[in-house]
């Protein structure tokens, strides 16, 4: 194909993606280092309280915004350097943690920033091997079953998949909050009273519950398809020379389906990285934060009204930095395969 | 297909893998179908932490009615019969319905009218049916203890969220915005899909480098790109309405410009562009897999590009561009976090509502109504996997799987 056809091929899509995801994250790197601020001027007031006799009169001093032409409070752009980033990362806060009268890594998982950097992290690696696990033995399982009722049972499997995170989310949530269901059960079993939205970690394991839950589907789809290729003469030479059930799955299966366990992966990575949904759901702010809700929290506005465009922009930006070194290995890796590909 | 003696299961690994399936399809169906069963009792029943009480709804039955063993029966045999047609005849009914050729058009035409038959179905059919069935066998002596109500089942919670609440308000609003970036998406990802497939060169490599890399940004970033853009957008949008070139021409729309912050359709582009990566990578996958034969004997015929890709490719491209699009639709549908920061309240879609709604401060019957609006928004899922099942599975086996 001539360079001029491919060009308008692609322009509609590589139009969209450079105005609507490159041009964004510039301004966003130029927003991190920048403060909007509203212009104040400080004024005296005279301020008399009514009265017949003697009236008492006031004097104070107070910062009115300036107000243009239109009578919109005006604002200023100044260049602040790193001061938003000091201010998510609280270098000073770390360092008091880690002198004589800190508490050391208790207090750093305090800080708003490192609390959500924790939990996404041990998130994205608690989690991947669970889904890459139970999808693949979920497709095992179905390939092995009678092929009549394949069809309904992968229609309920796809479900958790497809139903929308907020809402599955909550309907987890409903079975376990207060006296829900679930709870009282295990308080039975148990013998002992639960309350498992008191604290952080309880919390954590219901989110890390849910997420296998709702993505194992779709891993499971996509080792399906592939075991759908898998070479069946391989599959029988491999038996005539001895091969045991798992040592087919170990030397013929696991093989076959290498590439798809690294497509999901990757594609688990970058979507449990950016975790969020689950903490809406599970209005789980109090106990455990992610740091795609730091940004989404400093974006809508708070009890003043305002949103704080610069902190989200820096909390974005260490985001992506984040995702970056997890994508590094991936990116060298298909660099590779590239140039020897040619 | 007939499985060689030697591949098959001994009992004894049968019936674990049997245990086990049947373990995950409780594991999987459980919770939606307890928020199913809650969203039909009134509070006390839905709230109750005796299991029996939510399913039998005993305080619903005594006080508003409910279903009994023929309703139950009835109920199930009606479930399967319109799980079991929709899955065997809607691929008929949508080659049917292509007229003029579109495939995509059959297949749109007839999730509507599947949609709407179910609805009716449902709604008005069922209903009438079963109280004709109940007043009949509630006259004959001995068989009147079928007909008298076992499980307590109550609508006023949909009643509530559908008509007292206004949600078919966020429902249209979710319908734009779906409809929006499905189209769009499509329409501009299958041009560049082909685009890249077609290519071999360097730069369609560092293209879907690039994608893949805009892939794995949190949407969260992008929209702190966008917020201050949208919401001063009449302040720098402004010279373009003022200037004597370009004033005439977008004076024809609207007299000044436009506040994007809240409106439809700079959402849907945004949501477009979001999807824009995932769209090209999966579609570029399933066009390597159509024969480059295919569009170079139409070339050797005369045709351009264009015209190879109109009157070759197209036909044959549906499955992979029907599975794509199911994934656009789940992108756009299920969105939380972008359109709860660029719509405002009146222009809300259902997600970020049902979200808002469910966090204040609330009494049990509000929970029970958050919980019936929960169970609306997924009914158009789960029709939608009956519906694309088949072509969910074949294509990704057939595209995505092998890219």
């Amino acid at each position: 194909m001539k360079f001029g056809t491919f060009a308008r091929f692609v322009a509609p899509s590589l139009l969209l993606m450079t105005l609507f995801i490159a041009y964004p994250l510039l301004s966003v790197l130029w927003q991190s280092f920048h403060l909007t601020q509203g212009v104040f001027e400080t004024a005296t007031v005279e301020t008399c309280s009514p009265g017949f006799g003697g009236q008492v009169c006031t004097e104070e001093v107070r910062r009115i915004p300036v107000l243009n032409d239109k009578g919109v409070p005006t604002t200023k752009t100044t260049f602040v350097g790193l001061d938003v980033y000091r201010s998510v990362l609280k270098p000073e806060s770390v360092a008091a943690a880690f002198s004589d009268t800190g508490n050391g890594l208790r207090d750093v998982l305090n800080i708003d920033f490192y609390k959500a950097l924790r939990f996404t992290v041990t998130f994205t690696f608690i989690t991947l091997p669970l889904v890459v696990g139970l999808g693949l033995l979920i497709a095992l399982a179905v390939n092995s079953i009678a092929a009549r009722v394949r069809g309904p049972v992968i229609f309920v499997t796809l479900l958790p998949f497809i139903i929308t995170p907020v809402i599955g989310a909550l309907s987890v949530r409903w079975l376990f909050i207060g006296d829900g269901i679930l709870t009282v059960a295990l308080e039975r079993i148990l013998n002992r009273e639960l309350a498992l939205f008191a604290q952080g970690w309880t919390i954590e394991i219901l989110i890390l519950f849910y997420r296998v839950w709702h993505v194992a589907p779709f891993a499971f789809v996509i080792f399906y398809a592939g075991l759908q290729t898998i070479n069946q003469d391989t599959m029988e030479a491999a038996v005539v020379d001895g091969a045991s059930r798992f040592e087919r799955l170990r030397y013929v299966v696991i093989p076959h389906l290498m590439p798809l366990i690294l497509f999901i992966t990757l594609i688990h990575l970058m979507d449990t990285y950016r975790v969020f949904e689950e903490i809406i759901g599970f209005s789980s702010q109090a106990h455990v934060i992610s740091l795609q809700w730091l940004t989404f929290n400093y974006l809508t506005p708070n009890d003043a009204g305002t949103r704080l465009i610069s902190s989200a922009s820096a909390t974005s930006m260490l985001t992506m930095i984040g995702i970056i070194i997890l994508l590094i290995p991936v990116l060298r890796r298909t660099w590779r395969d590239h140039r020897v590909g040619g | 297909m007939t499985t060689a003696r030697a591949l098959q299961m001994p009992t004894g690994l049968r019936v674990a893998n049997g245990a086990f399936v049947a373990f995950w399809l409780l594991l999987a169906i459980f919770p939606l179908f307890w928020i199913l069963v809650m969203s039909f009792k009134i509070p006390v029943d839905s709230f109750s932490t005796n299991p029996l009480q939510v399913i039998f709804g005993f305080e619903t039955r005594r006080t508003v009615g409910g279903l009994s063993f023929l309703d139950l029966a009835l109920g199930i045999v009606v479930l399967i019969a319109a799980y079991r047609l929709v899955a065997q005849t809607i691929g008929k009914a949508a080659g049917y319905l292509s007229l003029g050729g579109q495939v995509w058009f059959g297949w749109i035409l007839a999730s509507v009218v599947y949609a709407i038959g179910l609805a009716l179905v449902f709604g008005w059919l069922v209903p009438l049916v079963f109280g004709l069935v109940n007043t009949i066998f509630g006259v004959i002596p001995l068989l009147n203890a079928l007909a008298t109500p076992v499980v307590g089942l109550t609508t006023e919670h949909y009643r509530a969220v559908w008509i007292e609440n206004e949600f078919h308000e966020q429902f249209l609003n979710s319908a734009v915005v779906t409809a929006g970036v499905v189209t769009i998406s499509l329409t501009v990802g299958t041009l560049a899909g082909y685009g890249l497939a077609r290519s071999g060169g360097s730069l369609a490599f560092w293209l879907l480098v690039v994608a893949l890399v805009f892939r794995a940004l949190p949407h969260s970033v992008l929209v702190s790109g966008y917020l201050p853009a949208f919401l001063n957008s009449r302040e720098w949008l402004g010279p373009l309405w003022e200037s004597g070139a370009t004033g005439w021409f977008f004076g024809l729309f609207s007299d000044e410009p436009p506040t994007l912050f809240g409106k439809h359709l700079p959402v849907i582009i945004v949501l477009v562009s979001i999807n824009q990566p995932f769209t090209i990578w999966m579609l570029r996958s399933f066009f390597q897999n159509i024969p480059r034969e295919l569009d170079e004997a139409a070339r050797v015929d005369g045709c351009s590009h264009f015209e190879a890709f109109r009157r070759v490719i197209i036909p044959v491209m549906w499955p992979g561009v029907i599975t794509t699009g199911l994934f656009s639709f789940l992108l756009a549908y299920n969105d939380f976090l972008v359109t709860s920061l660029l719509l405002d309240a009146e222009a809300q879609t259902m997600v970020p509502a049902i979200a808002q709604f469910f966090n204040r401060e609330t009494t049990a019957t509000d929970q029970v109504e958050a919980i019936a609006a929960a169970v609306s928004i997924t009914a158009p899922l789960f029709l939608l996997v009956m519906i694309f099942q088949k072509q969910i599975v074949s294509g990704l086996t057939a595209g995505a799987v092998k890219g």
